[in-house]
């Protein structure tokens, strides 16, 4: 057993449902007990989504225990498979299932007879993997799935005639990738490079088959489509770039390495012109690092922690691109830890790996960093102590699914990145300067009231209840009970005063 | 107890396929509620996500809660549950000093048949701190039911005494977890009556559980603590008091009529407090009088919330409920259908176990003025024109007795008070609601 209350990666069956629910007209049936379809409520609300989420659990409650689930997944899935009609549903094993053993591969088999629709189960394990691995994983396996049902062969399979890529693992819920997914489009619209597929982003299954077609297939994260890339490349010998182009040399790495593996299927392209256009004009962070602003930055101290992709990428940005001091630089992929060291271990005095939230806090605080780039936990981590942080990676909350287009990877990115660093350092630098020169000119707000000349008392039950209520409302509470009291000529404040206030007076 | 002609009321049982927070949420308010307690949710990676995100803010507020992670070893009984636990409570202990311990059993505990039950006694002699196991997992209960269960697995610690002579008749026991100032109201308005509040389970500590006695009289709070009510009645042979629940200015009446008749006490100034809350919501009234309400169904509330809308003017088309303990609330039922022959309007019928997907279907074609669901479906109903309120407030707001009537309604028109006023923009095929509230 192990003691938490937080953590960085969610449960395998998050990641199964993230996938399922990026591809068109795919549904997931959960095998799950009340209350775990959460999921649900996390893609309504962070994403705003207008369609209901098309995941169902197949409930497993005391009769299941009893018997086994029997006929009810299949049912369930015979169900959704009429109401819905949706190409694909993926059966979702979750903890519960993990440990009752049922054979849901056989229900799958079974359930598939009847259904119009293809039916998988997914193939992940609760106690083995966590949400990040999962959608690597499920996102293989449906590929798989449908690249075998189509029975095409490498002999048989025609590439496009200019060169082209698949973008694989562009997801739901996953960290601003549908703004990242317009810029790398962008990116390779000006390389002229030729899109074929975006998976599993808004895909339909039945046009996997498709896939081959490509050049070549791009990685823009390491969370998820890796295993689909490792996968197309041993069937189909698809050579795949997995560089995140999040910041100005991790942007250029990328494009040479297109570059490179273009001109090994004979097609001679180069972008050096491209790279430097971009670099000098259209991104601002290059100059923003040689200004006069960015020279302030040097030898402040930041620490950075996130998932492998983006606390890579973003050790590499302070470190390279605006010389900060990177203090320590960590990850929560703890599965993918040698990959991260290799990446950073140049960049930081210190490697940090681990998922417990009570090491990084411990760290932070014993570190002292000017600014923290990290989740949402080190967000809160650095209010209490007073330390500025900038969000850069998942596990995040709704403030981190912005209207606005903000993406991280690609030219706009660098430009939104520069932005968040910048205003992270520079707010701390305020309240710094304030503190040095006494801080804002604030009076006690409470004093004000409008009936600070009056002649209400307050009897101490009363007192004492208005010191329950929440402190940012307490003192509009203590106001409009005052004003009430006035009108109605109350010399005292008691508890019933205090209700009736509340009760009559327009608090509206 | 009086029971109800049921073929009156329409009950309907689904398919259970429906959408409600897992009962191990319970430990969000009960932490708070509870200031010297720790809870420890034993359970997986899954719990403690739903709790995380459940929770949002409140997670970082360094609670007073932690997940006990089942890992494979614990699954597969390679690790020795008596010994983790105590290695983790200890460590509890140390770190945060609680009075008391509550053991939250989950789905997983209750597969690999772990016995909390049988380990508590002896930790609890080991480590000397009291232990409390309840077992609020989703394979057996519904979002709110998880306080229940813990209510009645405290109801077993309640102190005894020996009853001393000097027994002021007009003493009760209220059982139900309420912030503290709605619990000073609550026992306030009982003051006006003579009435006096013995003790409330459960209080603002664990070392002030109150004395319950055989024969002592116990109500309950809300609609969704039959097995505390049970437990009361069984083991602790206390006199249950069978009223509707203090939600609304009706049922706020409704309750303490019933708790003073229990005590031959005449109630005085009930009706015109009750009129005057009246009064003061007519505002509120003017907007939802004669619209139509959905309840989705996914905290045991809606019973209560559909009588009190009902007699509000609004016309109620379905109860989704988790699950309907007949028993326990049928003065709520009767009150119900009361108001619903004064009111003049068609009982509604109550789907237990409902199945959304049916509901969404009856949604499209009822299309109510305002659908009371989960936020899995209020996003994509709104998107469709449908105004929603999102179930959840009602179980965190203040609801309950005469003060708080006003903040029900607050929440029950927000909806069609925003859309009303955003009408330009958003098209809204249902244009409800011609005045606003004034403020």
């Amino acid at each position: 057993m192990k003691l938490a209350y937080w953590m960085y990666a969610g449960p395998a069956h998050i990641g199964t449902l993230r996938i399922a629910s990026s591809f068109k007209n795919v549904h997931a049936i959960m095998h799950a007990p009340l209350g775990d379809d959460y999921f649900n409520v996390m893609k309504s609300m962070l994403e705003r989504e207008r369609e209901f989420t098309p995941v169902t659990a197949s409930v497993v409650d005391r009769h299941v225990l009893a018997r086994g689930s029997q006929e009810k997944v299949i049912n369930n899935i015979t169900r959704k498979d009429k109401e819905e009609s949706p190409d694909l549903l993926v059966l979702t094993p979750t903890c519960t299932s993990s440990i009752l053993q049922e054979d849901l591969n056989n229900f799958v088999q079974r359930a598939s007879i009847e259904t119009r629709s293809d039916v998988i189960l997914a193939d992940v394990n609760h106690y083995r993997v966590n949400e990040l691995q999962a959608s690597d994983r499920t996102l293989q396996q449906i590929v798989a799935f449908y690249i075998n049902k189509s029975n095409i062969k490498v002999s048989s399979c025609i590439k496009t005639v200019k060169p082209s890529v698949n973008i694989i693992g562009v997801l739901s819920l996953g960290f601003h990738h549908q703004h990242d997914l317009v810029d790398i489009k962008r990116l390779f619209q000006d390389l002229d490079i030729e899109i074929n597929q975006v998976i599993p982003d808004n895909a339909s299954v039945h046009e996997l088959h498709n896939l081959p077609k490509a050049w070549f297939n791009f990685i823009p994260y390491r969370e998820a489509g890796l295993l689909t890339a490792q996968f197309l490349y041993d069937n189909f010998d698809m050579p795949y770039v997995d560089i995140t182009p999040m910041g100005l040399l991790n942007i250029s790495n990328m494009v040479n390495n297109i570059q490179s593996l273009l001109s090994r299927f004979g097609c001679h392209r180069d972008y050096t012109n491209y790279l430097k256009i971009q670099t000098h004009y259209v991104s601002q962070a290059a100059w923003f690092s040689r200004s006069i602003d960015c020279q302030n930055l040097t030898g402040k101290t930041a620490i950075v922690f996130g998932d492998a992709t983006h606390a890579a990428a973003m050790t590499k940005i302070l470190s390279k691109e605006m010389g900060i001091n990177v203090l320590w630089s960590g990850t929560y992929c703890t599965y993918d830890s040698d990959w991260f060291s290799m990446q950073v271990q140049d960049l930081c005095s210190k490697v940090v790996i681990t998922d417990d939230h009570n090491v990084i806090g411990d760290l932070i605080a014993k570190t002292e960093p000017n600014a923290i780039f990290g989740t949402q936990m080190e967000r809160h981590i650095g209010k209490r102590l007073q330390i500025p942080c900038g969000v850069i990676s998942s596990p995040v909350h709704i403030q981190n699914f912005p209207l606005s287009y903000k993406p991280f990877l690609g030219y706009e990115g660098t430009n939104q990145i520069a932005d968040l660093i910048y205003n992270s350092f520079t707010l701390g630098m305020e309240d710094h300067l304030l503190d040095l020169f006494g801080g804002h000119d604030t009076t006690e707000s409470l004093s004000s009231t409008l009936s600070s000349y009056s002649t209400v008392n307050w009897s101490p039950e009363a007192l004492k209840e208005l010191g329950k209520i929440p402190g940012f409302v307490r003192g509009k509470v203590k106001r409009n009970t005052e004003k009430y009291a006035l009108k109605a000529n109350y010399k005292t404040i008691s508890l019933a005063v205090l209700y009736e206030a509340k009760e009559k007076a327009n608090m509206i | 107890m009086s029971f109800i002609t049921e073929e009156k009321i329409n009950f309907e049982c689904e398919t259970g396929n429906y959408h409600t927070f897992c009962p191990i949420s319970c430990v969000s308010w009960l932490y708070q509620k509870i200031e010297d307690s720790f809870f420890l949710v034993i359970g997986t990676k899954t719990c403690g996500y739903f709790l995380q995100n459940a929770m949002g803010v409140m997670i970082f507020a360094e609670p007073r809660y932690a997940m006990a992670e089942l890992e494979e070893g614990d699954i597969s009984a390679q690790l020795n549950d008596y010994e983790e636990l105590k290695r983790l409570c200890l460590q509890i202990k140390k770190d945060r000093k609680p009075g008391v311990i509550f053991w939250i059993g989950t789905c997983t505990t209750e597969i690999i048949k772990m016995d909390l039950e049988g380990i508590a006694p002896k930790l609890e002699a080991d480590i000397q701190v009291p232990i409390i196991v309840a077992r609020a997992n989703g394979l057996d209960y519904a979002f709110t039911q998880g306080e229940d269960t813990v209510l009645a697995a405290m109801a077993h610690r309640c102190p005894e005494k020996i009853r001393q002579s000097t027994n002021n008749n007009n003493e009760i026991i209220i059982f139900g977890s309420l912030p503290d100032s709605v619990v000073q109201q609550l026992s306030y308005e009982l003051k006006k009556q003579d009435i006096t509040v013995k003790g409330w389970l459960p209080s603002n500590r664990y070392t002030e559980l109150p004395t319950i006695q055989t024969n002592d009289y116990v109500i309950g709070v809300n609609p969704f603590l039959s097995r505390t009510a049970t437990t009361l009645m069984r083991r602790r042979k206390t006199k249950l008091i069978g009223a509707p629940f203090p939600i609304g200015p009706d049922g706020t009446r409704a309750w303490i009529e019933k708790i003073c008749s229990v005590f031959d006490i005449r109630p005085k100034g009930l009706e015109e407090r009750e009129n005057e809350i009246w009064n003061v919501l007519e505002e509120y009234i003017r907007l939802i009088r004669g619209k139509s309400v959905f309840f989705m169904g996914d905290n045991l509330l809606e019973i209560s919330l559909a009588r009190f809308l009902t007699r509000c003017g609004m016309t109620v088309y379905e109860i989704g409920i988790p699950y309907m303990d007949k028993r326990y609330q049928s003065a709520e039922l009767n009150l119900l259908r009361q108001t619903c022959s004064d009111m003049n309007v068609k009982m509604p019928k109550i789907v237990e176990k409902p199945d959304n997907y049916n509901q969404l279907d009856r949604i499209r074609d009822l299309q109510p003025d305002l659908v009371i669901t989960g936020m899995a479906h209020a996003n994509p109903l709104e998107a469709r024109g449908i105004n929603t309120k999102w179930s959840v407030e009602f179980t965190f707001a203040q609801i309950h007795g005469f003060t708080n009537s006003r903040d029900i309604l607050e929440l029950v028109t927000r909806p069609l008070r925003r859309n009303n006023k955003i009408k330009s923009i958003t098209n809204d095929p249902n244009p409800c609601i011609e005045n606003r509230v004034t403020s």
